[in-house]
C-alpha cells in the first residue's frame, strides 16, 4: 500500500492503479453528496453538517442558513484537491505543497466519515472484525468493497498526517 | 467525634440575565467512532495552536469522556470555532458553559 513521505516542504507517494481509481471514485461521490445529491434528511449530510445548537432547532437553522453554503464550498474544495492531485486514470506519483495535504487530509476524513456512517460503524466496531465477516458472508459484497476502503483511507490518512507534521511536531 | 458538616442551603441566585457576561459561550467536540485520534490532536493543534501536549490532553477527553470543551468565549467566535471544526470533520457543537 501507498505511503506518503516527506521531500522537502513535500508530501509524496506513488500511487497504484487500483488506488487511484478508489480514490477518484470516492472524491466523486463526496462531490455528489454534497452538490446534485444534497440531501438534507441523509444522516451523511447530517454528520458533514452537525446541528451546532443540537437542543435548539430555530438557532441550528439560523446558523447553517449563514454558513451551510460556505461549509459545502469548502468540503467540495477539499474534495477537489484530491482530484486535481490524482492522475487522471493510471497509477502516478502525487506530489502535495502543505496547504494541498492539508485539503487531503479533510478530504479523506469527510469520506470516511460517510463511509462510517454507510456502513453503520459504532465506537464497539472492529474493522477488521467486521471485514472478516463480511468476507465469510460473501467476499463480493458492497459491504466488503465498503469496508476495505474505509480501511485503505484510514491507513492513508494517518500516512499523510505522519508526513504533513513530521519534522514540525515529531516527538 | 465531630458531626458531619452543614450544609447550608443558598437560595440559588437568578443567573439567567447576570450570566451573559459571567458564564461564557464555549465550542465543544464530541467523541464519534470514525476520527483518527492523531488527526484529532493535529486539528487541535492546527485550528487552535494548542500545543501538542494540550490538544493531546483535550483529544482523550474527547475519547474518553465522550466530549471536550475545546474553546470559550463570546458566542461568534464560538460559531466560528464550531463552523472550522466542520470544515475538518469533527462534530462540534457550541453551548453554555
Amino acid at each position: 500500500m501507498t505511503i506518503f513521505r516527506r521531500v522537502g516542504a513535500e508530501c509524496v507517494a506513488d500511487f497504484r492503479e487500483d488506488e487511484v481509481r478508489v480514490l477518484r471514485k470516492v472524491a466523486e461521490e463526496v462531490v455528489g453528496l454534497l452538490t446534485d445529491g444534497f440531501d438534507r434528511e441523509d444522516p451523511v449530510v447530517g454528520r458533514l453538517f452537525p446541528d451546532v445548537y443540537p437542543e435548539d432547532v430555530k438557532n441550528s437553522a439560523e446558523f447553517r442558513r449563514f454558513t451551510e453554503g460556505d461549509l459545502k464550498t469548502a468540503k467540495i474544495d477539499q474534495a477537489g484537491a484530491v482530484l486535481a492531485g490524482l492522475p487522471e486514470a493510471g497509477k502516478g506519483e502525487v506530489r502535495l505543497d502543505t496547504e494541498s495535504a492539508q485539503a487531503w487530509l479533510r478530504a479523506i476524513n469527510d469520506a470516511r466519515l460517510a463511509l462510517g456512517i454507510r456502513l453503520e460503524l459504532t465506537d464497539d466496531t472492529v474493522v477488521e472484525y467486521e471485514l472478516e465477516e463480511a468476507l465469510e458472508q460473501d467476499a463480493g459484497s458492497a459491504r466488503v468493497f465498503q469496508l476495505s476502503v474505509y480501511s485503505y483511507l484510514g491507513y492513508l490518512q494517518e500516512s499523510l498526517l505522519e508526513a504533513v507534521i513530521g519534522a514540525n511536531f515529531r516527538r | 467525634m465531630t458531626a458531619a458538616p452543614q450544609t447550608v442551603p443558598v437560595d440559588k441566585p437568578d443567573i439567567d440575565e447576570a450570566s451573559e457576561f459571567a458564564r461564557p459561550w464555549v465550542t465543544i467536540v464530541h467523541n464519534d467512532p470514525v476520527n483518527l485520534m492523531s488527526y484529532v490532536t493535529w486539528v487541535f493543534q492546527q485550528l487552535f495552536g494548542y500545543s501538542r501536549d494540550k490538544a493531546e490532553l483535550l483529544m482523550l477527553d474527547v475519547h474518553q469522556k465522550g466530549r471536550a470543551v475545546v474553546s470559550a468565549g463570546a458566542r461568534e467566535r464560538m460559531e466560528h470555532d464550531a463552523s472550522r471544526l466542520h470544515t475538518y470533520g469533527l462534530w462540534a457543537t457550541v453551548d453554555k458553559q
